[in-house]
């Protein structure tokens, strides 16, 4: 097992390697342009020229300007944003919680949709219930998680009056945990589950249903369940205890490989909810031009990604030895 | 006294495959009682590629509006915010635009990037996915490192960074290229992996040794033993990733990093800083939406039922 996750380290190292030189060096195609670009569209003078190439490190050569960046990266040191001057690590210590606990939530919810629709869609397979579960699971595939958020912000103020939040109401988990979750879940009161992890948990749980449902038919057409009906058992022992234990581990690495999903879905709903989390940053930092955080957050995410990657694959090893040896 | 034996036979041992149109009629028949979810999607994508193809004159040279009932930029001032009506069935927007007709336009658009963006992944996942199914070893290695830096980064993230650093201040067009040819590269990434298995699936077969002992090149391995069998699951990919394509092109136009206006992107129809103007007009948030919603149905459940039917592995299950 030790010896497993030492190779599988061993290959998520290169990747960040990797992603750290495409971040990097995606700016550096067009320099003149990027320069232009983050002015504006004010008259760039030299000495505006001077100083942007200084923040963005292109006066100096490139590779020196790479491994200075990426050393103070892996001391959690992202340099000044380019807009409001401050220490980008900073800002990141306030929006990353958020964005994770927001996604957490959002896991939780898409399993709590979808696992009890899948198992009824598998054992009752082909009845109306498959086909309702089926054609649910389809219509939140195919709904994009924007135009879902945007009719609940925008019907919720037609038929109800209710205002959006705004930035300045959220408060982190530790400061007043009450008001964090009510932003999250029912940010309009009245315990409705409208919030912006709830959008972003429907949208995930499609996938998930549909997953949860073809390993549970696979499931159910092994020998030992066919074993467990010849015992005598009754329905539910054989569908929870012997058929959806085994259909759930499958089920379980996918949500854990839905991380590049969420990340994106964060940067979409977060915006919509006014959500102060890393994806709302991001997109405020691309239209304001803000490259050092653009590109702080794109390592992060995808340091997330391979993390999260790395954490799947040695449970799944855990659970199934079969993949540790192969 | 015959010298040689005849082998012509009177009749064929088989009846002969059907060819042409006659398959292609037969194919679609039998999908079709099949698999009739698929075949909605299939009807989807019909109406979809029809408007993208017929809602103007474009095709003959033209510019007059054909399906739709005017171009997607005519403003008729005084008419802002119609409701719904016989000759706005689904209103007018804060220009006076027919939103009807735009989001017709908008097929074209949504079928436009998908289908370049597609075609791009195909090839690109084809090579990638041959050559490092079939030689395996460092090649396969170095080819699926590649692959793993571009499947870490968030797909959303990948895509508006690329697009604002490579395409900030150009033109719509130049824009349009710039999310084609990312988004292409990007979904590239993932159908190259499921491509790899198919072909390491195929090269273990008995026949492929068998050729390998007669002589044949490697090329001639690829292009005759490996690739026809790939071709099946990388039509089966183009088709979800089309629905995948209209999907990201939808995000970052909703975003306003996509498609500028006044052209009729689906996703841009719902921009986010409108949210004020779909506050006093709600309904004018519902059409794009379900239009992305349904291409997006179409394309995952023709795909669905295509798989079921070309993919050996998967016949017969559900």
């Amino acid at each position: 097992m030790r010896q497993y996750i030492f190779k599988r380290l061993a290959l998520g190292v290169p990747t960040l390697i990797g992603v750290s030189l495409l971040v990097f060096f995606m700016l550096r195609v067009l320099p003149g342009d990027i320069v232009q670009q983050v002015a504006g569209d004010n008259l760039v003078t030299d000495e505006d020229r001077a100083r942007i190439e200084r923040d963005l490190g292109l006066d100096k050569p490139a590779y020196q300007e790479y491994f200075s960046w990426i050393g103070n990266a892996a001391t959690f040191d992202f340099g000044l944003s380019l807009r409001d001057r401050q220490p980008i690590g900073d800002r990141l210590q306030r929006t990353l919680p958020t964005t994770i606990e927001m996604s957490l939530l959002a896991l939780l919810i898409s399993l709590v949709i979808a696992v009890p629709i899948g198992i009824i869609s598998a054992v009752r397979q082909d009845s109306i219930a498959d086909y309702v579960g089926r054609s649910v699971s389809i219509g939140f595939l195919a709904m994009p998680t924007f135009w879902l958020g945007t009719m609940i912000i925008v019907y919720s103020s037609e038929w109800f009056r209710w205002a959006t939040p705004l930035p300045r109401d959220y408060e982190q988990i530790w400061e007043n945990p009450w008001a964090n979750l009510k932003f999250l879940l029912f940010p309009f009161g009245h315990f409705v589950p409208a919030g912006p992890s709830v959008v972003l948990g429907v949208s995930l749980s499609g996938t998930v249903m549909r997953l949860m449902r073809t390993q549970m038919l696979e499931v159910l057409r092994q020998d030992y369940v066919r074993t467990a009906w010849a015992k005598g058992l009754r329905e539910r022992s054989v569908v929870v205890r012997h058929a959806l234990k085994n259909a759930l581990i499958p089920v379980v690495t996918v949500v854990g490989l839905q991380v590049p999903i969420l990340v994106g879905g964060s940067v979409i709903v977060e915006s919509i909810y006014n959500v102060p989390g890393i994806g709302q940053w991001f997109f405020t930092a691309i239209i304001a031009r803000d490259y050092t955080a653009v590109q702080a957050i794109a390592l992060l995410t995808a340091l997330a990604v391979v993390l999260s990657n790395l954490i799947v694959d040695i449970t799944y090893a855990y659970l199934d030895p079969r993949i540790r040896y192969s | 006294m015959a010298t040689a034996l005849d082998l012509t036979l009177a009749e064929p041992l088989l009846p002969e495959r059907p060819r042409g149109v006659a398959a292609v009629t037969r194919f679609v028949l039998s999908f079709m009682r099949r698999k009739p979810l698929g075949a909605i999607g299939g009807v989807i994508v019909v109406i979809m590629l029809l408007c993208a193809l017929a809602v103007d004159t474009a095709l003959i040279g033209g510019e007059a509006p054909l399906i739709a009932p005017t171009h997607y930029d005519d403003q008729t001032f005084g008419d802002e915010n119609l409701g719904i009506s016989v000759s706005h069935p689904m209103g007018t927007d804060n220009a006076g635009r027919d939103i009807f007709s735009r989001i017709l336009y908008g097929a074209r658009i949504s079928i436009i990037i998908g289908v370049s963006a597609v075609a791009i992944a195909s090839i690109v996942a084809l090579v990638l996915g041959t050559v490092s199914g079939y030689f395996g070893s460092w090649t396969d290695t170095i080819i699926q490192r590649l692959v793993d830096i571009v499947l870490a980064i968030p797909p959303i993230v990948l895509l508006i960074y690329g697009v604002t650093v490579f395409a900030g201040r150009a033109g719509p067009y130049t824009r349009m290229f710039w999310i084609i040819l990312i988004v292409g590269l990007i979904l590239s990434a993932g159908a190259s992996r499921v491509v790899r298995g198919a072909a390491i699936a195929t090269s273990s077969n008995p026949y492929v040794d068998a050729a390998r002992t007669l002589g044949a090149t490697n090329s001639r391995i690829i292009f005759v033993h490996i690739v026809p069998n790939v071709i099946p699951v990388v039509i089966v990919l183009a088709t979800v990733n089309l629905g995948t394509a209209i999907l990201a092109e939808a995000a970052i136009s909703f975003l306003g990093l996509g498609i500028p206006s006044p052209f009729p992107s689906w996703g841009a129809m719902l921009n986010i800083s409108g949210s004020s103007q779909f506050r006093a007009h709600p309904a004018q948030a519902i059409w794009p939406g379900l239009a992305i919603a349904f291409a997006v149905y179409g394309f995952n459940m023709l795909g669905d039922g295509l798989r079921d039917v070309l993919d050996p592995r998967l016949r017969g299950s559900r």
